[in-house]
């Protein structure tokens, strides 16, 4: 206690490691705080073997430790031993308990916590913020005193507790170290994710032990494991329930604790209270991220959005002067920016300010072809005070944000996009404006968009092709915000996010309704609009009822249902982009259908009376909504009509398009289906697959879901907002020209996308050898023949040349997902090697029709 | 009630449809017409134009009907390798195979002028009876799979939804398991009984069983019937074990049928290519034979 350290740093991941190492190689007087034994304990956790990657590659290392891309057992080697050799002072199996100032109260500097209950309640507590030095409290009660703190906890966070009266006693534990070393206890295992699943099976595999094990799950029981362990991988589901039917184990479905005490377990079920033996409780309820904890320690977050990082200062100092925070906290997952912002974090504790960022090099390559020579500061300042939606960014957020997003310089009458590209980014006006073109064939009707704007916002927002062609108006500046930072933006800077809320749905709502209005005519409706996020399956109309609101769909989709003799039958599918609900307005009375989300959408919710008087006031646009809402009635009428004569023809159309609903079509785009009444079951379309890509096949024609001999085999959707994009890390995931979704060559084979499919395809695969030509096979019989060859095959084929690095690359395994055939004439190969026509690939709106109950017969 | 925004696509290389079409009516039949169309009018022009009355294999409308068929054998034997042959391009193997079914039957019109109603025991009347065999077989296989796929697809659904012949396996590994673990209270005589059904290969049995759906010596059968006189000769106790292996034994028959029957009905979709593909290469053989020898002859 009597020693102030001039910095703590929490954490040895590489963020921390590389700032103590700094902290040492500058003769710092410091301490490293890890919580486990060992150093970096994420990447020590990870499977055996693991080849860990060094990008993004144009970075520069700058650390006082080396890292290069290999295996994860030899870097955490080098990591240790250049960790002793610096003469760093790690204190291990020290975990933080808090972090206070035992300096004077700050005046003015109080941080307001907003806590959210379950049930939609919130508090909130007021932390008043006290100088340094910090008193840094540990687990074991001990207190180290640091001048600076430096976070590097990283994102993994602690397992969340059980909250439940007993919950505190020594038998209620949250992980399990050796599951057979448990003889003879009744367990109850809580959790139903894959760590409860393993553990319960574990301590079940050997009924020699004699343990009684119980797995408690809150989900009712379900012949599908996908929804009674949602949140566990199948096949791991599909073993616990065999155990069960066996008797290995017992799960309780619906039930959750209600209390715990010494020996026993009072359980509540649907049933009412149950009281049972029990010696040892294992609960596996996942992890809380440490926003608690960080927040405990005075630092502000720059939003109440689950996504945000903390507010933090050009040299990485959170709202709590003397607390710093880099590494993935701070929102740098990557390790070398992690290495990068150790180091520079101690060089701008020890009064080190002129250091230059490691990233500079690659701002400055980003700034290289604009006009007019600026340094890399000038650049962000002239961006941020001239870009309306990047105002209130602190200049490392700027950094950050730049090195996501491209500045480009368009000459005047150059095109920036054109219409029906495939898009996602957001782009801003830096300098100079540009223009809307209105009419594909007309260049002369522009709409201008001026300086400080953004346009493209509907790309970010709906996922689909651009609206519209944009054609620089003048020579100008513009930056092309990707998705992620565009994201990252709106989650950072509220004000952004409403600035950009507010232009998309003036703008969807003047698109949608044609050139005649201005932003003016609808400035009121713009103004009482309300974006509205609708879960999976929750109506947002309701026939029968009375309301007179429009809704937009902004993301997602939504189907539209009527009831038919007391049954729901599915009437259309609306893509995002789509409006819906005018005909109450326009008509008068009730709801004549429910429209419910496929997916979990946004709408714009608009207010009715607001609507009308923009309807009124313009009758060509009354006009044409009369015209669109007549397509619909005769719809409506001829499901109708037909219902009488074939109703068993439209109760299946009806039960189809749900299944084809709860398969994921409501976000797809471009969806594989097999007629199975012409499918013979050749696999020709696996083979198609394999032989134009590498000779691996992308789909599996038999796995996936059928209804009603329709099959919806294991093969990429290409969803509106791909799950697999969202934690890419070398961001190697992309939107082709055609709309498909594809892996480029920087996959680093980290299987996070393959993890984060909903729909389970992608797969993780090194590509085999190159076969024999087909003639060849045909011929003399080389070679495995069409489609992708056997395991066997490719193994012994594969040419090894002896050198590791040409070697490990062979052996690489990649992410593998289908591109839809991008850039091979005639389009997806599966479908035209169809030999009877058994599969096709469509998008759901072109399929979902009522011309489809036509086909059917009725 | 609501307007669909407004499609947009970019018009790549790519034909786009929205709903299945099958080979059989593949843009309205329209191989279908073409060969029909064709066989009326060499019908036509085989019975309206005057010829010399012998060898009408040698006046020109025999040449140019021999010529046809001959380029269409080889053309319609292509389907195996453009069925192989990923290469980029707007082609679809369904516009082949329906172009290769119409024209296909259109030989036999071709092939039977061709012969002019001359059959005798030659080589000649070898390669068109070949072709004919081809035909049919071919015919065969239309037939094949224009009704199995749906038997197929039928096969696979239960209460739960459809599942796939991996999910078959595995569920019989499954029941295998829970019968294993319930066999163990057995004497040894059943124990044995039931071993023989728990060592059954499942994919096991010869070609002819497959296609039959036949397995006369099944052991899960047997044990079941095996066990279940035993316990007929034996009192009935609560609880008793050979119950429940009985109970599991019938749940993995049905498995089992429920599979063979999808065996069967691939095997099937395949079985007539074995017939169709050798002989068209007999076909080709006799054909060259028979091009080689009405040069020599006539």
């Amino acid at each position: 206690m009597s020693e102030v350290y001039k910095v703590a740093i929490i954490g040895s991941g590489p963020a921390g490691m590389s700032a103590a190492s700094r902290a040492a190689a500058r003769k710092l007087d410091h301490v490293l705080l890890e919580k486990s034994g060992h150093l970096s304990d994420t990447i020590f956790k990870y499977q055996k073997g693991k080849h860990v990657m060094a990008t993004p590659s144009q970075l520069i290392l700058r650390s006082d430790q080396d890292f290069d891309a290999g295996k994860k057992e030899d870097i955490l080697d080098k990591w240790t031993a250049r960790t002793a050799d610096l003469g760093v002072n790690v204190k291990y199996n020290a975990e933080v308990k808090s972090i206070r100032g035992t300096g004077p109260a700050i005046e003015g500097s109080v941080q307001k916590i907003v806590t959210r209950a379950r049930d939609g309640s919130s508090t909130t507590t007021e932390v008043q913020r006290f100088a340094p030095p910090y008193a840094i409290e540990l687990t074991s009660g001990e207190t180290v005193m640091a001048e600076n703190v430096v976070l590097a906890i990283g994102t993994q966070g602690n397992p969340n507790l059980m909250r439940c009266p007993g919950s505190d006693l020594p038998h209620v534990t949250y992980q399990l170290d050796d599951p057979y070393a448990i003889l003879d206890e009744h367990i109850i295992v809580v959790g139903t994710g894959d760590a409860g699943i393993e553990n319960a099976r574990g301590l079940a595999e050997d009924s020699a032990q004699g343990n009684v094990v119980t797995v408690l799950n809150r989900a009712p029981k379900s012949t599908n494991v996908r929804e009674s362990f949602p949140t566990a991988k199948e096949p791991n589901a599909k073993a616990l329930v065999e155990d069960d039917a066996i008797g290995k184990l017992a799960i309780r479905y619906e039930t959750e604790t209600k209390a715990v005490e010494p020996g026993w377990i009072t359980l509540a079920t649907r049933d009412g209270e149950e009281r049972i033996r029990c010696d040892r409780i294992i609960a596996r309820i996942g992890s809380a991220p440490p926003r608690g904890f960080v927040e405990g320690c005075g630092i502000e977050f720059a939003s109440a959005d689950r996504l945000a990082f903390p507010t933090l200062s050009p040299s990485f100092e959170s709202t709590a002067p003397g607390i710093f925070v880099i590494g993935a906290l701070a929102g740098y997952p990557l390790i070398k920016h992690c290495m990068n912002q150790g180091y520079d974090v101690i060089e701008f504790i020890s009064g080190n300010t002129d250091l230059k960022p490691a990233d500079e090099p690659l701002l400055e390559a980003k700034f290289a072809d604009l006009p007019g020579r600026k340094s890399v500061n000038e650049w962000l300042e002239l961006l941020r005070g001239n870009i309306a939606i990047l105002d209130g960014m602190t200049a490392l957020q700027m950094r950050e944000f730049m090195l996501d997003s491209d500045a480009r310089f368009y000459k005047k009458g150059e095109t920036i996009f054109e219409k029906n590209a495939p898009g996602s980014s957001l782009f801003a006006i830096a300098d100079g404006s540009v223009h809307v073109r209105i009419d594909p064939n007309d260049s002369s009707k522009v709409v201008p968009i001026p300086k400080g704007s953004i346009f493209g916002e509907v790309g970010l927002i709906s996922g689909r092709r651009r609206g519209a062609t944009i054609v620089a108006a003048e020579d100008c500046i513009c930056v092309e915000i990707s998705r992620n930072a565009a994201l990252k933006l709106q989650s950072q800077v509220p004000t952004a996010k409403r600035a950009i809320e507010r232009i998309s749905t003036e703008r969807q709502l003047l698109q949608m309704f044609g050139s005649g209005l201005s932003s003016d005519d609808v400035r009121e409706v713009v103004d009482t609009a309300k974006i509205m996020q609708v879960r999976a399956g929750e109506p947002v109309i309701t026939e029968g009822a009375d309301d007179k609101d429009v809704f937009v769909i902004r993301v997602g989709s939504m189907i539209v249902e009527k009831d038919i003799g007391g049954k729901p039958v599915f009437l259309s599918y609306l893509p995002a982009g789509s409006y819906v609900g005018e005909m109450a307005l326009i008509d008068g009375g009730q709801r004549t259908a429910t429209v419910r989300a496929a997916i979990k959408s946004e709408v714009i919710r608009i207010d009715g009376e607001a609507f009308r008087r923009v309807l009124d006031a313009k009758p060509a646009l009354l006009e044409r909504a009369r015209n669109d809402m007549e397509g619909r009635r005769r719809t409506n009428a001829f499901i109708e009509s037909k219902k009488d004569g074939f109703s068993g023809v439209v109760d299946l159309y009806s039960e189809q398009a749900k299944f084809l609903v709860a398969q994921g079509l409501g976000e797809a785009t471009d969806v594989l289906l097999i007629d199975e009444r012409l499918c013979v079951g050749c696999d020709n379309c696996e083979k198609a697959c394999a032989d134009s890509h590498d000779g691996l096949s992308r789909l599996d024609r038999e796995a996936g879901k059928s209804f009603a001999h329709l099959h919806v085999p294991t093969s990429c959707r290409h969803c509106e907002h791909p799950h697999c994009m969202a934690d890419c890390p070398p961001n190697a995931i992309h939107r082709g020209p055609d709309g498909e979704v594809f892996i480029n060559d920087t996959c680093i084979g980290c299987g996070n996308c393959q993890r984060n499919c909903p729909y389970g395809v992608i797969r993780m695969d090194k590509v085999p050898p190159k076969k024999p030509s087909l003639l060849n096979w045909l011929l003399f019989g080389n070679g495995p023949g069409p489609g992708e060859p056997p395991y066997k095959w490719s193994k012994k084929n594969t040419k090894y040349t002896g050198d590791p690095q040409v070697d490990e690359a062979l052996d690489r395994k990649k992410a593998i997902k289908c591109d839809m055939c991008a850039g091979i004439e005639g389009g997806p190969s599966c479908v035209r090697a169809c030999p009877t026509g058994a599969a096709i690939r469509v998008s759901p709106d072109e399929f979902l029709t009522v011309a489809r109950l036509e086909n059917e017969g009725a | 009630m609501a307007t669909i925004a407004s499609k947009r696509r970019t018009g790549a290389s790519r034909q786009r449809t929205s709903t299945h079409e099958g080979f059989l009516t593949h843009r309205k039949g329209r191989w279908l017409k073409i060969s029909a169309l064709l066989a009326v009018a060499l019908i036509a022009l085989y019975i309206f134009v005057p010829l010399p009355g012998q060898h009408f294999g040698s006046t020109w409308l025999g040449y140019t009907l021999g010529t046809i068929g001959a380029l269409l054998i080889l053309w319609l034997t292509m389907l195996g390798v453009r069925k192989r042959a990923i290469t980029p391009g707007r082609w679809s193997l369904k516009a082949w195979t329906s172009a290769h079914v119409y024209l296909g039957l259109l030989l036999i019109v071709v092939g039977t002028l061709h012969s002019g109603f001359e059959f005798g025991w030659n080589v000649h009347t070898l390669a068109w009876g070949l072709m004919m065999l081809v035909i049919v077989s071919g015919m065969f296989g239309i037939w094949v799979y224009a009704t199995l796929p749906r038997a197929l697809s039928d096969n696979r659904y239960d209460e739960d939804g459809a599942i796939t012949e991996k999910q078959m396996v595995e569920a019989l590994r499954s029941i295998d398991r829970q019968i294993h673990d319930a066999a163990q209270p057995l004497d040894s005589e059943a124990a044995a009984l039931v071993n023989r059904s728990l060592e059954e290969d499942p994919f096991a049995g010869s070609f002819w069983n497959r296609l039959t759906g036949r397995y006369p010596r099944d052991a899960t059968r047997s044990a079941a019937s095996g066990l279940r006189q035993m316990r007929a000769n034996k009192p009935r106790v609560a609880d008793d074990p050979i119950e429940k292996v009985d109970a599991l034994l019938t749940r993995k028959e049905a498995m089992l049928a429920r599979m063979r029957r999808h065996l069967k009905l691939k095997s099937w979709l395949q079985a007539w290519l074995y017939v169709h593909v050798p002989v068209t290469f007999a076909l080709i053989a006799a054909l060259s034979a028979h091009v080689v020898s009405v040069f020599f002859y006539w």
